[in-house]
């Protein structure tokens, strides 16, 4: 438990029943089985509480396995919410209260640094009293071992609560504890069970009606057996624009719809392939195809293919499948085919871990191909980002002839969040295919000596015809054989990159202009990043902090932005040596990979710290990394 | 004929494309190479179906045969090794009003792009697919590819090839869906045209293996099979590959076959006997890929826009 930690736990003083206590946030997390509709619990939850006006970060708790062995600890499935006044950004430190279905699969929530002492843990008590007396065994051993942990456990009777109403509790328990959070957490009851409504309104009345009945029992049981009882205004009541609430990867999806991309090739991977089901499921919306392709490659290939043909197509993907379709990427580049590439990243290297939040693929964006193929490089910080970066990465690819590669991560990928209702716009549309006549004079790859650009002729303009190759070619995709046509190529596509430069922005400076640390940060740990400063800031530490949406090529002046700081270091989710680490030193030591990226462009000694523990970062975990460079700072 | 109407004095088509509307580079293949004859049939049959140039797509991986995009006057896509058919169904898969042909080589299609091969048989995208089997690996330089046959010294093998020689036919008829299959010789120059011609006009994956000659690094291996022309059965049929009697004077083997006879195209692919040559197989009624890959191709951009908005309103909250 971290001290910080400790300071929180006046947060969660037991109250006596009657006026809910005012609170700012809260951390909940529902723990269970797979199969036990945890995430559901937690997703009304959070769509009912997003609706009321508070800010909400939701994420899932996704076990590896279909169908993991039950009351285990690597089974364990569920949800956590961040609850609060304010708008949400991130997951947030260690949960104030957990609700569990068994309590095995809270030890890897424990595992997870997910708690800290004095959080609440609602236990299902029936496996105190289960037929196999090594289940009561381990129930009573862990029950104590949990309290010895400084957690407050409160056993309850759930399972037996709701047979007062089912048959089978298997299937239902989840509205039950859905009923109690919204008691304890003084939620609108007419929202929730309108959203329980919705959810089985396919189902019909039959099934809605026990579901109703669970809630209400839920709040009911929780009303007179519970003693925690909280008010958590949002700062403006109800919705204030138009609002969404979706997960990172279907608001890829819903960019891809927005872009009027038309294609999108695909092969399944985790955490990716959530997008890809959504876009299956809604393409037809605006028209467009998905390929299930046979492998990463074809789906790459495909997507080139169709790209070939007239309008940019998409494929989304995760580290492993990136690598396998580096070739093709490599072969866009060369030929200057626009496309778009998203690589949902987990951990790695190899296989790694496929539901697990990592920014590992960075430098294998940058440099895994052969020779030199620079293309453009984004990373959304928002699920809202996710989506308007689509439009973006089209339009860049478009514009410039080239691959744009789109990073997200698993933590964007699985987190929900209420954000802005984008406001679709004809001109994010792609233009229809061009088919008018080509002038014969102009080249297939008519470079303008400054920029690189050149325009791109379409299969079936009369006068444009070329063979694309990724030889080694001439303005007239012709294969070189002389010596000048390869410097020539690379000088041009290269050029490409110094011209996208000249379009980006100074990033916006998060804190001071100036001081002592200057946090360099990329991707989804944003909101984590700016919750860690302005925790520091109140403190009185001269921290900021720069996030960056453009990897490459960087954004403007940043070299006169970290000028201003005393230090400059990374905070990133990949892997580097800490400076302490055995047989380490300047020569040796392995650093982040934005960083190392950083250092080489700007030649300066730019620090890092970075983790790979298979969980999105909390602002607490960076505020202590961070006080910890600062203080041999000073 | 000759691109012009029957009722030409009516109504003349204001393009009219020769050969020379199709050539591309001059062929750097070495000399006596069979691709020579497969590119020749090729501009033929575009010709003589008077296909606009611009809107053919040549898509061809790595290796001798895929040299073959640079020398049409068309667009051509000349990528990677072993992947022609996953960029060629991406090519058509928005673009049904595309041309789309594709060069590979036994190793480009068997080998590296084995997969490919397999997937795109049972997708059956509307495009002609022609391999160019020579049983070695040319342009880098004589090693065994999947077709060598066994015995064959190559600079991988040296002492000469273990296995036996993968049959391309049984595999591809093999394949759920597969549509048309049909094999050639290419010193034949007759059948490679009729055979390239019956494959284009078929709507979905024409696969068409050109048993093909490499003079330079393999002479032998088809020798033995071009003096003794009984070594061939001619596969007839009045829905098969149009012959004539001067073909059918020199391969003295030949049998009717009805290519939608799928089990008579199996026992034929595997009597390794004799080698092959007409149309294996054609089912016309296979499910066309593109038939899902075009859905929504109209659409206009209001409606893209309602679509988009009816997405985001189902996550309103």
């Amino acid at each position: 438990m971290t001290k910080q930690a400790t300071a929180q736990k006046s947060n969660v003083a037991e109250l006596s029943a009657g006026k809910p206590k005012r609170i700012e946030e809260h951390i909940i997390e529902v723990v269970s089985d797979s199969g036990e509709g945890a995430q559901k619990c937690g997703q009304t939850f959070g769509t009912v509480s997003g609706k009321m006006g508070n800010g909400v970060w939701t994420v899932e708790i996704i076990p590896a396995e279909i169908q993991p062995p039950a009351r285990s600890k690597e089974g364990a499935s569920g949800v956590r919410i961040r609850l609060g006044s304010k708008y949400m950004t991130n997951m947030g430190d260690q949960a104030d209260l957990v609700v569990a279905l068994n309590e095995q699969v809270l030890y890897n929530r424990i595992e997870n640094r997910a708690f800290r002492e004095g959080t609440v843990v609602l236990l299902e008590s029936k496996w105190g009293e289960d037929p196999q007396p090594q289940i009561r065994e381990d129930y009573a051993k862990a029950v104590a071992d949990f309290k010895e942990r400084g957690l407050i456990v409160h056993e309850l009777p759930l399972e037996k609560e709701c047979l007062k109403i089912v048959k089978n509790a298997r299937k239902g328990k989840n509205m039950f504890v859905l009923g109690m959070l919204c008691r304890i957490y003084s939620r609108d009851t007419q929202r929730a069970l309108d959203e329980i409504s919705t959810a089985f309104a396919r189902k019909g009345e039959a099934v809605i009606k026990p579901n109703h009945d669970l809630f209400k029992a839920g709040y009911q049981y929780a009303a007179e057996n519970l003693d925690y009882h909280y008010e958590v205004p949002p700062e403006k009541e109800g919705i204030q624009n138009p609002t969404i609430v979706t997960n990172g990867n279907t608001a890829i999806g819903l960019g891809v719809l927005a872009s009027g991309m038309d294609c999108l090739a695909m092969y399944p991977i985790t955490p990716a392939t959530s997008a890809s089901h959504y876009l299956a499921d809604v393409f037809h919306l605006t028209g467009g195809f998905m390929h299930q392709a046979e492998d990463e490659i074809a789906a790459a290939a495909y997507a080139v293919g169709s790209s070939y043909s007239g309008k940019t197509a998409v494929t989304i993907t995760s580290g492993p499948g990136m690598a396998l379709k580096t070739e093709i990427l490599g072969l866009a580049v060369m030929c200057e085919v626009p496309l778009v590439v998203v690589n949902v990243q987990r951990g790695g290297p190899s296989t790694g871990q496929p539901t697990k939040i990592e920014q590992g693929d960075l430098l294998s964006a940058l440099y895994s191909m052969p020779g030199d193929a620079p293309k453009i490089i984004m990373a959304p910080a928002t699920i809202s980002e996710c989506f308007h970066f689509m439009i973006t990465a089209r339009k860049l690819a478009e514009a410039f002839r080239t691959p744009v590669i789109v990073l997200t991560d698993a933590n964007l990928a699985t987190a929900v969040q209420p954000y802005d209702r984008p406001e679709p716009q004809a001109e994010w549309l792609a233009a229809p295919i061009d088919q008018s006549e080509w002038d014969k004079n102009i080249p297939a790859y008519d470079w303008d000596e400054e920029t690189g650009i050149s325009p791109r002729p379409i299969p079936g303009q009369k006068g444009g015809e070329y063979v694309l190759t990724g030889l080694a070619h001439t303005k007239r995709s012709k294969v070189a054989y002389d010596s000048m046509s390869n410097q020539i190529g690379c000088n041009m596509r290269s050029r490409k990159m110094a011209a996208v430069a000249t379009t980006l922005q100074k990033p916006e400076i998060y804190g001071d202009k100036e001081g002592d640390i200057l946090i360099i940060s990329w991707g989804s740990t944003m909101g984590a990043v700016h919750e860690s400063v302005d925790r520091m800031r109140k403190d009185g530490h001269k921290v900021s902090n720069v996030h960056l949406r453009f990897l490459h090529p960087f954004e403007k002046d940043l070299q006169e932005i970290f000028s201003k700081f005393k230090k400059v270091m990374t905070v990133e989710l990949n892997y580097s040596d800490e400076p302490d680490a055995p047989l380490t030193n300047d020569a040796t030591r392995r650093y982040a990979q934005l960083a190392t990226i950083l250092r080489n462009q700007f030649v300066m000694d730019i620090d890092c710290w970075s983790i790979v523990q298979a969980a999105p970062l909390q602002p607490g975990v960076i505020t202590e990394a961070v006080l910890g460079r600062l203080e041999k700072l000073n | 004929m000759f691109g012009l109407k029957a009722d030409w004095s009516l109504d003349v088509q204001d393009r009219y494309f020769t050969i020379e509307d199709y050539e591309g580079a001059q062929p750097r293949w070495c000399t006596g190479c069979g691709d020579h004859g497969v590119l020749t049939a090729v501009q033929k049959v575009c010709r003589e179906a008077q296909l606009e140039p611009e809107k053919i797509v040549n898509v061809s991986g790595i290796g001798c045969s895929s040299r073959l995009p640079h020398y049409m006057k068309t667009y051509g896509f000349h990528g990677l090794h072993g992947r022609a058919l996953p960029f060629a169904s991406g090519v058509k898969a928005r673009r049904p009003d595309l041309d789309v042909w594709v060069s590979t080589g036994d190793g480009d299609c068997f080998s590296i792009g084995g997969c490919h091969w397999v997937h795109a048989m049972r997708y059956n995208v509307d495009m002609t697919v022609l391999v160019f089997d020579n049983a070695v690996y040319g342009l880098t330089k004589k090693q065994s590819s999947p077709t060598s046959p066994c015995g064959l010294k190559t600079n991988t093998h040296p002492t000469g090839a273990f296995l036996p020689a993968l049959n391309p036919l049984t595999v591809t008829l093999g394949v759920s869906n597969v549509s048309f299959v049909a094999q050639v010789v290419d010193w034949n120059p007759l059948l490679v045209y009729e055979t390239i011609k019956k494959a284009h006009a078929h709507r979905g994956t024409s696969f068409v293996r050109i048993i093909q000659r490499c003079p330079v690094f393999v002479e032998d291996v088809h020798k033995e099979m071009q003096n003794d022309p009984s070594q061939i059965l001619l596969l007839k049929h009045e829905n098969g590959i149009p012959t004539n009697e001067a073909v059918e004077r020199i391969y003295p083997n030949s049998v009717e076959h009805d290519p939608s006879d799928w089990n008579g195209a199996m026992a034929i692919a595997r009597d390794e006997s004799k080698v092959p040559c007409g149309l294996l197989y054609h089912n016309p009624d296979a499910p066309v890929y593109d038939d899902w890959s075009n859905v929504g191709l109209s659409m206009s951009d209001e409606d893209k826009l309602a679509g988009v908005n009816k997405a985001l309103d189902s996550f309103s909250i």
